[in-house]
């Protein structure tokens, strides 16, 4: 360790503070980032992975703490993050689609002006490609959009890593092997330990714990915003990791209903692209979709709402009612009152004629408003004048006051603060208890917990059914980084 | 060998030009010569430029609606200062292109939708024009005739000044390095930003450059037409919208085509001259000239969601 630490430090990020709204992405985190160190970083979603990532490179500044590059602070911002050697590889794809490889290659490196650019470019990336994936049969001169997901993650790499004049100095790689196979992901681990012994750094994010174990040097632990562990990669164990990364001593907090699978399935599903396990629910279950984010949950979601919806066509009567997670990108509409935005769903029952019935709309929307609290003084009041929280719950109104018997729901819960959240909770237990079933995608292990039964998804299909008091923590996070012994 | 998405988009609408001339020919062979061509494509000229204009906002992922008004106002002070006191008719194309970098910049700052302000600038570009040429008249520059009128040897000054158009803005738009820029806009804001460019620099360049396009087709338009009136270029707008999208360009996503847009631009004229060919009454012109078009998008969709299939597989 000693060793380690005398080095120059590239980046140093100290009690770094960065909060949306109730929800505190960061809550003082620290990261030192050392010349010729391979530095993994891990922890589950919403951990602060990507915050603490964005604000490195200068994306976002944060709220509190200090960012140093090369031991020089003051400067903050995508500039000096840039000119100190920061690069970055995102989760999704930064590339621009429209364009050839040598123009994004352009657009990334500056110094790519003048006369001939673009003979240079593709030197460069063709150089670089041949160099981290030898033998990638890529053809530089088609465009992105053209290109296979891996083949877009290999080019995104390559042009980070490429320098013709400034060579980088830390490249963070946000998740880099999520599309590429084994023998690439192999290739590029191989580049990463070269890279670093010529004296560059790497922050790697994976949740492939075994990419991770063996090309770190040492290995970050975040959990809820905070760094909860920082050891030599040697000291970790894929159990050891797991551990670290969630909290596997906190108890059950309640007694969790009888076992209600029995009878017909209210709504099932074939497995996955013919992967992994098949979906099932069951009347009055409440069942959780759990995973890494981005895993198939909402596309499984969408699926099984237009395996009883036509795309083309909407039924009169719907069975299936759906809580939108992104509020301002298919939630709410914005310029409406609570009360319209709340019985828009519902406006098949509440007009006779195909007029609505100001009176029932009104009431229904006073016996909600009293159901779940919702915060306002006059429910004709503009929706957005609420709090996020009650415009959530206004939202899970609008569908709790359809006569669907099924309701599906898009991790609604991000950036709620506790007490709602409790309060929605207590509405959706009483509601399963009332032969309702819940069909839930969320990303945080509280939610998750609460549900009868638990589908975990790895890479777009199903990869293990969790019932009752097997679902826990740990398990869940074991099966979704289960990858991580085979790679 | 492998086609390339860009070259698959040039193929419906040069396909799409192919067959309407072939159609004008065999039923007017008359047309088939140097005078002929000319009169056929004569307005096409202002059209192509008007939309590789409109073709530079959609390539930064807007839509200017005041492009009809704006080609109307410049047509108005070409007939009008640039004939009587040139310099002053320059200062006065100069401020408008200042103007259109300036619309850039609000747009950006203010994340507003480009359909609104524009929309709102286009009353302002048509007031301007009536306030200078209340009734129709003006005299275009003798240059700008001279220009317009003048007959190259062999090919129609009409096919010559498309085909430089198309070339000049391939070269603009699809090689030089600004053009990358400013197709990266389009395709993704936050990978240039990320990259370090200052995004409200590119987007105020792509809109003063379409001012400058626009500016040049008021220009061309006088040339041809001798005179100016406050609604000479209405139909500009939308005219320019659907040669961008005829020619394989896209409303998002900065996939744009320069040569697309000039052939679609011809392609726009033509159909007008084959609607009369066909003696298809002026009432019905445009609800035809409509259908040509559906049919036109209805190919490149069915294209497109081939090779998406294609690519799938």
């Amino acid at each position: 360790m000693n060793e380690v630490t005398a080095r120059p430090e590239v980046v140093a990020a100290r009690g770094i503070k960065v909060t949306f709204g109730a929800v505190k992405a960061l809550d003082g985190a620290d990261l030192v980032i050392h010349a010729g160190e391979c530095v993994g970083l891990v922890g589950h979603n919403g951990a602060g992975k990507s915050t603490i990532v964005n604000v490195i490179n200068g994306g976002l500044a944060p709220h509190a703490g200090e960012v140093l590059y090369g031991g020089n602070g003051g400067q903050h911002g995508i500039s000096a993050a840039r000119a100190s050697g920061v690069r970055c590889v995102f989760q999704e794809l930064s590339l621009c689609p429209n364009l050839t490889v040598n123009e994004n290659a352009r657009i990334m490196h500056a110094e790519l002006a003048g006369w001939n650019w673009r003979v240079r470019a593709l030197a460069l990336v063709e150089r670089q490609l041949q160099d981290i994936f030898p033998g990638h049969g890529i053809d530089c001169d088609s465009t992105i959009d053209d290109l296979s997901i891996a083949e877009r993650q290999m080019v995104e790499i390559a042009i980070s890593f490429a320098g013709l004049r400034d060579k980088p100095k830390l490249v963070i790689l946000d998740e880099p092997t999520s599309s590429l196979d084994a023998g690439l992901a192999a290739q590029l681990m191989t580049y990463i330990r070269r890279f670093v012994g010529e004296g560059g750094s790497v922050l790697l994010i994976s949740h492939i714990l075994g990419e991770i174990l063996s090309t770190s040097d040492r290995i970050v632990v975040m959990k809820d915003g905070r760094v909860v562990a920082d050891r030599a990669a040697s000291a970790f164990s894929t159990r050891s990791l797991v551990e670290a990364m969630g909290n596997v001593v906190r108890e059950q907090e309640w007694l969790r209903s009888t076992d209600k699978r029995g009878g017909e399935p209210v709504l099932s599903m074939p497995p996955r692209r013919g992967q992994g396990l098949a979906f099932q629910a069951h009347r009055g279950e409440m069942i959780g979709l759990a995973g890494l984010g981005g895993h198939g949950q909402t596309e499984m979601l969408l699926d099984l709402y237009l395996s009883r919806n036509s795309n083309w066509w909407p039924a009169r009567r719907k069975e299936i009612a759906f809580v939108a997670g992104d509020r301002g990108l298919n939630g709410t509409f914005p310029l409406w009152s609570i009360l319209k935005n709340l019985s828009i769903a519902s406006l098949g029952e509440l007009s006779s004629r195909s007029l609505v019935d100001r009176g029932q709309e009104g009431m229904l929307g006073d016996g909600w408003r009293k159901r779940i609290e919702i915060r306002t003084p006059d429910m004709e009041n503009r929706i957005l004048s609420l709090s996020g929280g009650n415009q959530q719950k206004v939202l899970f109104a609008r569908a709790l006051a359809t006569t669907a018997r099924i309701v599906l729901m898009d991790d609604p819960m991000r950036g709620v603060d506790v007490g709602t959240k409790q309060e929605v909770y207590d509405i959706l237990r009483a509601e399963a208890a009332s032969g309702r079933t819940f069909i839930w995608y969320s990303t945080e292990m509280d939610e998750i917990r609460l549900c009868d039964r638990v589908y975990v998804f790895r890479e777009g299909a199903i990869v293990a059914e969790l019932a009752g008091d097997e679902i826990s923590e740990k398990n869940v996070l074991e099966a979704s980084f289960s990858g991580g012994e085979a790679a | 060998m492998k086609i390339s998405s860009g070259t698959v988009r040039l193929i419906i609408p040069a396909a799409s030009l192919t067959l309407l001339l072939a159609a004008v020919f065999y039923m007017q062979p008359r047309a088939m010569s140097y005078t002929g061509l000319n009169l056929l494509f004569n307005l096409a000229v202002p059209i192509a430029l008007a939309t590789v204009a409109q073709m530079l906002i959609m390539a930064v992922n807007d839509l200017d609606l005041s492009m009809g008004t704006f080609v109307s106002f410049c047509a108005c002070v070409t007939a009008t200062f640039l004939q009587a006191s040139p310099a002053i008719g320059v200062l006065i194309f100069l401020g408008a292109i200042a103007a259109y970098a300036a619309i850039g910049v609000v747009i950006h700052l203010r994340e507003l939708p480009s359909i609104v302000v524009t929309l709102g600038m286009s009353f302002v570009w048509g007031g301007l024009a009536v306030l200078m040429l209340p009734s129709p008249g003006g005299e275009a520059p003798g240059w700008a005739r001279w220009l317009m009128t003048s007959r190259p040897p062999f090919v129609p000054m009409a096919i010559v000044a498309s085909v430089v158009i198309a070339l000049v803005t391939h070269f603009l738009i699809m090689r030089s390095s600004v053009g990358v820029l400013i197709r990266g806009v389009g395709g993704n804001v936050r990978s240039v930003e990320r990259a370090g460019w200052s995004v409200i620099r590119l987007r105020a360049g792509t809109y003063a450059l379409a001012g400058f396009f626009a500016v040049l087709s008021g220009i061309a338009l006088v040339g041809l037409t001798t005179s100016a009136d406050a609604n000479i270029a209405l139909r500009y707008t939308l005219l320019s919208i659907a040669g961008v999208i005829l020619g394989g360009g896209e409303f998002v996503g900065g996939k744009v085509s320069p040569i697309g847009a000039v052939i679609g631009a011809l392609t726009l004229t033509l159909a007008g001259s084959f609607l009369s060919f066909m003696r298809i009454s002026p009432d019905w012109q445009i609800g035809a000239q409509g259908a040509i078009l559906i049919v036109v998008l209805a190919l490149r969709l069915f294209l497109n969601r081939l090779e998406k299939r294609e690519k799938s597989r």
